[in-house]
């Protein structure tokens, strides 16, 4: 169990934006990346009165494609902005789809290692004005780093983990609309509704108050239509190849994920407030949850996304608990057959996981998913009135990210 | 609505767009609101518009295009600011409805897929220049009169019916932003070619339509014609967006500059023009007409709009309509105006008067010292003949019209003098008995002085009924107000004639009640005196400057100690307390007054004519602040909030014009407004002092709670006076 004698990593709130589509007619298109964080930041204000941002040591936020009006160190410059004491510092951080859990993570060592007492962990994505994969990199872009890692995109990976795992197209989509269901389900009974901070303009007009990426009624037969998404790529661009060099017992890659089975493309930001027992009774604040223990991981890179199972056992191992002792678990709907996968590795039953739903339903605004995830878990825990819970996220590199939370 | 049948029998609404089409298919769409003068933007106006659009849609196939024309003298005119006053942040949610809903009928009528013309008659500013940019085609009569351009910005306001979003992809940002959106200038049809914002010129108004509609003609299948540059594929901004590396060096010095050019006073209308501007630039039109309408529905519903609109719409109309004149006189033109002394004020006075057309008799005691006055009119129009903005012969002639003399027999046949003597009564009261029996019998007598009382000055002369005063502000030509003064004996005749001829020079007249010092020059005390008292808490003098530009004065007050001159400032003081002696008051004790007379006695510095004052004047370069003022005055320590220091500045100034409304000193607030902002540098932002009052936060109350925290803590100047503490309670305002 945990030294008793280091400091608590407490989560005392766990706030995000409203997910907007990731295109030019989505709701949070207008919005600078910029405005999704400050507004997150005047709502801890309003929301905790006694909350003193001059106590904040720092910002940590994920941003995955951090150019643009995302780059440059987004989170100071949104402090600074946000009218936030000068010696609140500001960092942003990329670890792929992870970012927002990373903050979360970094943020919770840094308090429980007792140099620090109180951090603003989470992340920010406007998948809408900042294009995924705009600011290149050398791993997909420099051909000699790609030949000698065997570089394919995430979808063919997705595609693949469904052929070894023999998920069907059906099976998959049933993955998906179960999503769905659970989603719209979730919103409409209001259980996102703590947690959700609607983005306004200059004004206080509202321009999005709730998650617009959800398709209510969603079902395998309304997904059968779609087009798969990695097919043409997968031969054309020779990545289903390099792939079947090292997965060189199957046949063919069974191309299933297409836009209904996958994460949404959509934009927000989210904000957890991490710190120690003693800010929290000096500020008046009441603690939510405990982080228990956090880890990543790796698994192959080319497959890339069976990361979250090595990552979720060793995080689960520090924290001196077992898959049973789980009560929730949010794993990033990256791929429906990822998390498929996922609930197989750890042999975990899907009544558990993504109780309300995932990306596949609302979206995965990369930088900001993992903090919008354990935002979700403790309130889902709060609710449920349970105790442990697990989120996890594939990572592209092959990575795997895993934090163990207790509700308080 | 009312429904009037039309000669073909057919049924035609209350509209303010009329939908004629002719035997090409054409449709004219003519813009003539029924229930004013001028078409604006009001309600009847957007439900015309959408209804036109409607139909244009309903008809799109049997339609060759589109022209868009007037029927008033202006295009059109812009956005209704009468409903903007009154728009408060509660109501944002409408006002971004309405300003959303106008623009998508222009929208629609953009993408209508049918070439559209604006075929522009008259004057064509803001909301009417913006009319003209939704179509694809714009033609202007050439004529001079007619000016194009989106000049919100000097209303506090933003161009939120597409302006921002139009000129940036017509002109770039760079060139939208700085030649356009910022500055608000107002283009003559031949220079707004020039610029890109229109595309044709027509000879006459006769010639309009005509050329309109052969344009149509020509492009009625032309598919590009009929669609705007920015809606069609491969549209690239000229000078490149926000994300290009050229324009991405550049962009951070764009809000750093605008600041730099406030002095950093805060004009939220630039700053959200700006914002507006680059924003859209990022994402595509109609997201960017989007954000263009939350940044005017912000300026809006704020404050400053509303101090702006008053003061330059409402305040300076109601001023150059009139409604500070005795009504019942007939209209006075002067033709011959005798100028009683040469020196700066009188040698700016014949140059305004000359420029305006009249002839000017400048006479001072010496001929030399005549044309040495008339020399100032020779310098003055060689620089606009060296920038070419005058001919040599438009100079000679404006020249010629300046008659230098030392001899009083010259002034017979003047209608109207101004007297601009040393500020003197015995003085003015000697030239006075010299002219006045030498000018014509009826003429108009003004003394030009900024402080003495005109009951006095009007004992000197046999006609005081004839006698005003005309208080000019210097340098008399750039300074657009003149405040003019009633004696006790000065008819409504004489006042109607002083307005008159103020307008004629083309200067804005206020009119107050006779007092000392008037209206503007006792407010302007109040500053002054202020920035001393600070000095004298000890506050570092650089503060005590910067503050004040900071809150928006056009100038730093110790610099402007130092122009009025630290002995006048003793000399004023010295006559204000013999007078009130007289009258049997002492006046109460204010901290400035050690720090001039230390300044004066101690350390023989006199202000900028002296050489030496609050500042050095070196001979070779620019003034800076004297370091004595530091090591004699400044405290380690003292920290007065910046924003204390500065409502230190505007409390004094408005109080002060509260006790001037107490005393009936002046008695209106489009002249109070008016005269402070344009008279003596009150910061346009607030919209003049009593504007500055009633606009405060929490209303007339909030004002006079703050000036009691600023009394409690800064000395009982700051009280404020009982019957402005009753106009605030019994919510009378101004």
């Amino acid at each position: 169990m945990t030294r008793t004698d280091a400091p608590q990593a407490f989560v005392y709130d766990a706030i995000r934006t409203p997910r907007g589509r990731g295109k030019k007619t989505g709701s949070l298109y207008e919005v600078k990346p910029i405005d999704l964080v400050v507004g997150l930041l005047d709502e801890l204000k309003t929301r905790n009165p006694s909350f003193d941002p001059g106590r904040v040591d720092d910002v940590v936020l994920g941003v995955v494609t951090p150019i643009g009006d995302q780059g440059s160190d987004i989170a100071k410059t949104a402090v600074l902005k946000a009218g936030y004491p000068e010696t609140v510092a500001g960092v942003q951080l990329n670890r792929f789809c992870a970012s927002g859990l990373e903050a979360v993570n970094q943020a919770a060592a840094r308090v429980r290692s007792g140099f620090e007492d109180l951090i603003l962990a989470g992340g920010v994505e406007s998948m809408s004005r900042v294009p995924m994969a705009s600011d290149g990199g050398a791993w997909a872009m420099d051909p000699a780093t790609a030949f000698d890692t065997s570089f394919v995109p995430q979808g063919i990976g997705a595609d693949l983990i469904a052929t070894i795992e023999g998920y069907s197209r059906s099976d998959v989509d049933a993955f998906a609309a179960e999503s769905q269901a659970r989603a719209a389900k979730a919103q409409a009974n209001g259980y996102f509704d703590h947690s959700v901070i609607p983005v306004r303009d200059l004004n206080g007009l509202v321009v999005l108050d709730k998650d617009e990426f959800i398709r209510p009624g969603t079902t395998v037969e309304s997904l059968a239509s779609l087009p798969p998404s990695f097919a043409a790529i997968g031969d054309q661009g020779g990545f289903d190849a390099v792939a079947l060099e090292k997965y060189h017992w199957v046949e063919k890659i069974d191309h299933v994920h297409h836009a209904g089975n996958s994460s949404g493309i959509v934009d927000g930001a989210s904000l957890v407030m991490i710190g120690t027992e003693e800010v929290g009774t000096e500020l008046g604040l009441t603690p939510r949850a405990r982080i228990l223990a956090t880890a990543v991981s790796g698994a192959d890179p080319t497959i890339m996304l069976t990361g979250p199972a090595p990552a979720s056992r060793k995080a689960l191992a520090k924290a001196g608990l077992t898959t049973d002792d789980l009560d929730l678990v949010e794993m990033n709907e990256a791929f429906a057959a990822v998390a498929m996968r996922f609930m197989k590795d750890l042999d975990l039953p899907h009544e558990k996981v993504n109780v309300n739903g995932g990306a596949i339903a609302m979206g995965h605004p990369l930088g900001a998913t993992g903090s919008m995830l354990l935002g979700t878990i403790v309130d889902e825990l709060h609710r449920r009135d349970l105790r442990y819970g697990l989120v996890t996220l594939c990572v592209g590199g092959g990575m795997g990210i895993a934090t163990v939370v207790e509700r308080i | 609505m009312t429904q009037t049948v039309s000669d073909h029998g057919a049924v035609s609404e209350h509209t303010a767009v009329r939908y004629e089409q002719d035997a090409d298919r054409i449709v004219v769409l003519t813009l003539d609101d029924p229930t004013a003068s001028a078409n604006t933007m009001n309600e009847l106006y957007r439900s015309s518009m959408a209804a036109a659009v409607d139909r244009l849609e309903q008809e799109r196939e049997d339609i060759a295009g589109v022209v868009v024309t007037s029927a008033k003298k202006t295009f059109f005119a812009g956005g209704n600011l009468k409903d903007m006053m009154k728009a408060r942040p509660e109501d944002a949610a409408a006002v971004f409805a309405h300003i959303e809903a106008v623009k998508a009928d222009l929208r629609r009528l953009e993408k209508l897929g049918k070439p559209v013309v604006a075929a522009i008659n008259g004057t064509a500013l803001g909301g009417g220049l913006e009319i003209a940019l939704a179509c694809h085609h714009r033609i202007v009569v050439d004529d001079d009169s007619i000016v194009l351009g989106v000049p919100e910005v000097t209303l506090g306001l933003l161009p939120g019916g597409g302006g921002v979003t139009r000129t940036v992809r017509m002109l770039g940002l760079q060139s939208a932003l700085l030649d356009v959106l910022l500055t608000g200038k107002k283009y003559k049809p031949a220079a707004a070619r020039e610029k890109g914002l229109v595309d044709e010129l027509v000879g006459s108004r006769d010639d309009l339509l005509t050329a309109a509609k052969a344009w149509v003609r020509e492009h009625q299948n032309d598919e590009e014609a009929a669609t705007q540059p920015w809606d069609r594929s491969g549209y690239k901004m000229p000078g490149g967006t926000p994300s290009s590396p050229k324009l991405a060096q550049f962009l951070p010095a764009f809000p750093a500059n605008l600041r730099k050019q406030a002095k950093g006073a805060n004009y939220p209308a630039p700053r959200a023009i700006m914002s507006a501007a680059v924003e859209g630039a990022q994402v595509d039109f109609d997201t960017a007409s989007r954000i263009e309408s939350r940044y005017l529905t912000h300026l809006v519903v704020g404050q400053n709009s509303k101090n702006m609109i008053q003061a330059f719409f409402f305040d300076l109309q109601a001023i150059n309509s009139g409604a500070l004149r005795p009504s019942d006189v007939p209209h006075f033109k002067a033709t011959r105006l005798g100028v009683l002394g040469a020196g700066m004020m009188g040698a700016g006075i014949a140059y305004s008067a000359a420029r305006a057309g009249i002839d000017v008799v400048l006479k001072d005691v010496s001929i030399e010292a005549a044309e040495k006055g008339k020399s100032y009119s020779d310098g003055l129009l060689e620089k606009a003949v060296s920038r070419g903005r005058m001919t040599p012969e438009q100079k000679a002639e404006v020249l010629g019209r300046i008659t230098p003399t030392a001899d009083y027999a010259d002034l017979a046949g003047c209608d109207s003098v101004i007297e601009a003597v040393f500020e003197d009564p015995a003085l003015k009261k000697q030239v006075y008995g010299e002219a006045q029996d030498v000018v014509n019998g009826d003429a108009l007598l003004a003394s030009n002085t900024s402080t003495l009382p005109i009951t006095e000055l009007a004992e000197g002369v046999n006609r005081p009924e004839d006698f005003v005063g005309m208080h000019f502000f210097s340098p008399v030509d750039k300074m657009p107000l003149v405040e003019i003064i009633k004696g006790a004996k000065t008819s409504p005749a004489a006042v109607a004639r002083a307005i008159d001829v103020v307008q004629q020079i083309k200067k804005t007249p206020i009119v107050v009640n006779d007092s000392r010092g008037f209206y503007t020059s006792r407010v302007y005390g109040t500053l002054l005196n202020e920035a001393a008292a600070l000095l004298a808490e000890g506050v570092d003098p650089q503060t005590i400057e910067r503050a004040a530009t900071l809150a928006g004065f056009p100038a730093p007050p110790l610099a402007m100690l130092d122009e009025v001159s630290l002995t006048l400032t003793q000399h004023i003081r010295k006559a204000t307390q013999e007078a009130a002696a007289r009258a049997g008051q002492t006046l109460p004790h204010h901290p400035a007054e050690e720090v001039i007379d230390r300044m004066v006695g101690e350390f023989g510095r006199k202000g900028k004519a002296a050489g030496a004052g609050f500042y050095e004047y070196p001979a070779d370069g620019k003034k800076f602040l004297w370091p004595g003022l530091r090591e004699h005055f400044a405290k380690p320590g003292v920290d007065v909030p910046l924003r204390d220091i500065q409502e230190r500045y505007l409390f004094n100034m408005a109080l002060e014009t509260a006790r001037c409304f107490g005393e009936g000193v002046i008695e209106s607030s489009a002249a109070a407004n008016i005269g402070s902002i344009m008279g003596i540098g009150f910061p346009p932002l607030y919209g003049g002092t009593v504007q500055y009052m009633v606009g405060y936060e929490g209303g007339l109350a909030g004002f006079v709670a703050r000036a009691r925290e600023l009394a409690a803590a800064y000395g009982e100047r700051f009280e404020p006076p009982a019957d402005l503490v009753k106009r605030a309670e019994s919510g009378s305002g101004f």
